[in-house]
């Protein structure tokens, strides 16, 4: 009995002890490669070939960004990939929250097949092949309209999933507001801009960054129906064009032969690689922290059904 | 499914009584018409129409100008019976079934038991701090985890080689992605990295929505933690489990991921690593053979909905929570 209270006791202690433990092997372990990419970023490409580089850069350089950002092609795809997330965010998010709305409306009389239409896109595809044509067919082909009205990676005018989130978040509103400017002569559209807008800041916030993430980290589009103008390059394309050229080294010749050239000036791919990686990742990683709050209240509302 | 419904739209009209009410309060509603159709028609146009392009696979398709897709060359059944006698398509199968497999049950094994962990920390801030640390792969791309992936298991520099031999597990570095054994692992677990973190977010909120009179009534009969985890959390997270099974049963033949075994995937281990979407991409587009790669991805979609449909239809015999 004794024992048996003493066990009790302890096992908390044991069982706290192994489980914070654990959560730091999980931070480690989440971390660590990313860390590892960013030393290698701010480390002389020449001395990371000597290994050694865990978290920690041993001879700072900044030479690694200039030369990324040298060529001018890798500043450009900066810059088209801010103008897809910004213009492709902004215009998705206004068009499936004004949609959101009209199938919140319970008296609106094609609620049901509206509903329908866009929920089935969530799990059928027409295929690869068919939308190339179509999008070849629509004379969209290698234009920057396509990044924002394809419906692929990254989202393209409306996604229905965020569509949903929208929706669950307006039937949490009281409906009485509605009603009440409803009665006192106010229309849809007036509803919808000065009521609906304003009090869903925070889920538009939840789906502007699920849109924004979409938008800023998809190559795919860029590869199947843009690849061949070097203009409408994305960043996320770059860096994939650099990361399959140190598996066959021709696949991108101008970033790596600037590489070469420059290995007196101790740049390798590698560590060309390390500095993309930073440029396309930290715009969202310093955003997403502070849209916790919203984005997992966001996806508790996704999961709602109706 | 959404023409029969446009269609029912349609005919309602015909009868006499209810003509003058539907025009009536298309009329009064015309607000909400013109603040949905837009997105509608954009809708029909993107998502359904390619879906005239399915006729490819019933042809022998050759893209030339002037021609239109009605005037190619009829082959009925030919492409599928073709995909299903080639021994590369089998294997393609096999390796998307599989790899699809592989990540799921790690997925829901890995995403479960952390949020079960996570739920017995009572410090807010640590708690806060490991799970804003774990959603951080979410947000990075495809293109930069792979990256990431083949940098930590490189044979020179990678910190997984490096690790297994300081701790003398192997003597010399393995060339983990130049061996197909390992590549299906490998998908799993990079899946596993990316995504963990995220899908806790689902059970912890599942979990917090669990009775808490529950624990007390467990813990007055002397109920242990594992206990009520065993009895009172897992069963109240089931719903929330069943409706995700579902959901990914619908996506099975996607292989988990397209991008990874796109990026991962190199000729060492092809055999290993070619999935469906790789093989409607490679012989579709790139080698041309549009009608081929058009009856795969038809075969996936007619899968995945059938799947779905299977499994919605399980989990209401079974008297579980469903999708649809």
């Amino acid at each position: 009995m004794q024992t048996a209270n003493k066990i009790f006791k302890t096992e908390p202690l044991l069982f706290h002890t192994f489980n914070v433990i654990f959560m730091l092997f999980v931070a480690v372990v989440t971390l660590y490669p990313f860390l590892n990419t960013l030393a290698v970023s701010f480390n002389s490409g020449l001395d990371t070939t000597r290994g050694g580089i865990y978290v920690w850069p041993r001879e700072w350089t900044f030479k690694n960004y200039e030369a990324v950002f040298a060529t001018g092609k890798v500043y450009h795809a900066f810059w088209v990939s801010v103008a897809r997330t910004v213009i492709g965010t902004v215009v998705s998010v206004f068009l499936t929250t004004m949609l959101a709305y009209t199938i919140s409306r319970k008296e609106y009389m094609f609620r049901k097949p509206v509903t329908l239409i866009f929920i089935l896109t969530m799990y059928f595809s027409a295929g690869l092949i068919p939308s190339y044509f179509l999008i070849k067919d629509l004379h969209l082909l290698n234009t920057f309209l396509v990044y924002i009205l394809f419906p692929g990676a990254g989202a393209g005018l409306i996604s229905a999933f965020n569509m949903l989130v929208v929706r669950t978040y307006i039937h949490t509103l009281p409906e009485s507001l509605i009603e009440s400017s409803k009665i006192d002569g106010a229309s849809d559209y007036r509803v919808f801009f000065s009521i609906i807008l304003p009090l869903c800041t925070p889920v538009i916030a939840t789906i502007a960054l699920f849109t924004a993430v979409g938008q800023w980290n998809t190559w795919f589009d860029t590869f199947i129906f843009a690849s061949s103008k070097p203009n409408l390059s994305t960043l996320q394309f770059e860096l994939m064009r650099l990361l399959s050229s140190s598996v066959n080294s021709n696949a991108n010749p101008s970033l790596s032969s600037t590489a070469a050239k420059d290995t007196a000036t101790m740049i390798t791919p590698l560590s060309i690689r390390a500095a993309i990686t930073m440029v396309a990742s930290v715009p969202i990683l310093v955003v997403y922290p502070f849209l916790q709050r919203h984005f997992v209240s966001g996806l508790q509302l996704g999961s709602v059904k109706e | 499914m959404p023409q029969h419904t446009v269609h029912k739209v349609e005919i309602a009209p015909q009868s006499a009584p209810r003509t003058e009410t539907f025009w009536r309060k298309m009329v009064r509603q015309r607000q909400l018409i013109i603040m949905s159709f837009p997105m509608v028609l954009y809708v029909l146009l993107f998502a359904y129409g390619p879906l005239w392009g399915w006729l490819m696979a019933f042809q022998d398709f050759k893209p030339m100008a002037g021609v239109s897709i009605f005037e190619q060359k009829w082959v009925g059944l030919d492409q599928f019976k073709f995909l299903f006698l080639d021994e590369g398509f089998t294997r393609v199968l096999r390796n998307t079934i599989a790899m699809s497999f592989i990540s799921l049950i790690l997925g829901f094994g890995t995403a479960i038991g952390l949020a079960l962990l996570l739920n017995e920390i009572k410090k807010t801030g640590f708690k806060r701090l490991i799970q804003t640390i774990s959603y951080l792969p979410h947000f990075l791309s495809w293109v930069i985890v792979t990256g990431l992936v083949s940098m930590s298991l490189s044979t020179e520099s990678g910190i997984v080689n490096i690790v297994l031999m300081k701790l003398h597990i192997i003597n010399e570095p393995i060339l983990w992605l130049g061996e197909g054994k390992y590549f299906w692992g490998i998908v799993g677990m990079t899946n596993v990295w990316k995504e963990v973190g995220w899908n806790t977010i689902i059970y912890l909120a599942a979990i917090a929505s669990v009775d808490p009179s529950l624990y007390e009534a467990a813990e007055v009969d002397g109920a242990g933690r594992y206990r009520k985890i065993w009895n009172i959390t897992l069963p109240g997270i089931r719903p929330i489990i069943v409706i995700l099974l579902i959901m990914n049963v619908g996506w099975i033949l996607n292989g988990g991921g397209f991008d990874i075994q796109y990026f991962l995937g190199n000729g060492q281990v092809l055999d290993w690593s070619e999935t469906i979407d790789i093989f409607v991409l490679k012989y579709g587009l790139k080698l041309g053979n549009y009608s081929l790669g058009v009856a795969a991805g038809i075969f996936k979609t007619v899968v995945s909905i059938i799947l779905l449909y299977c499994a919605n239809l399980i989990a209401k015999r079974l008297g579980e929570e469903r999708l649809i």
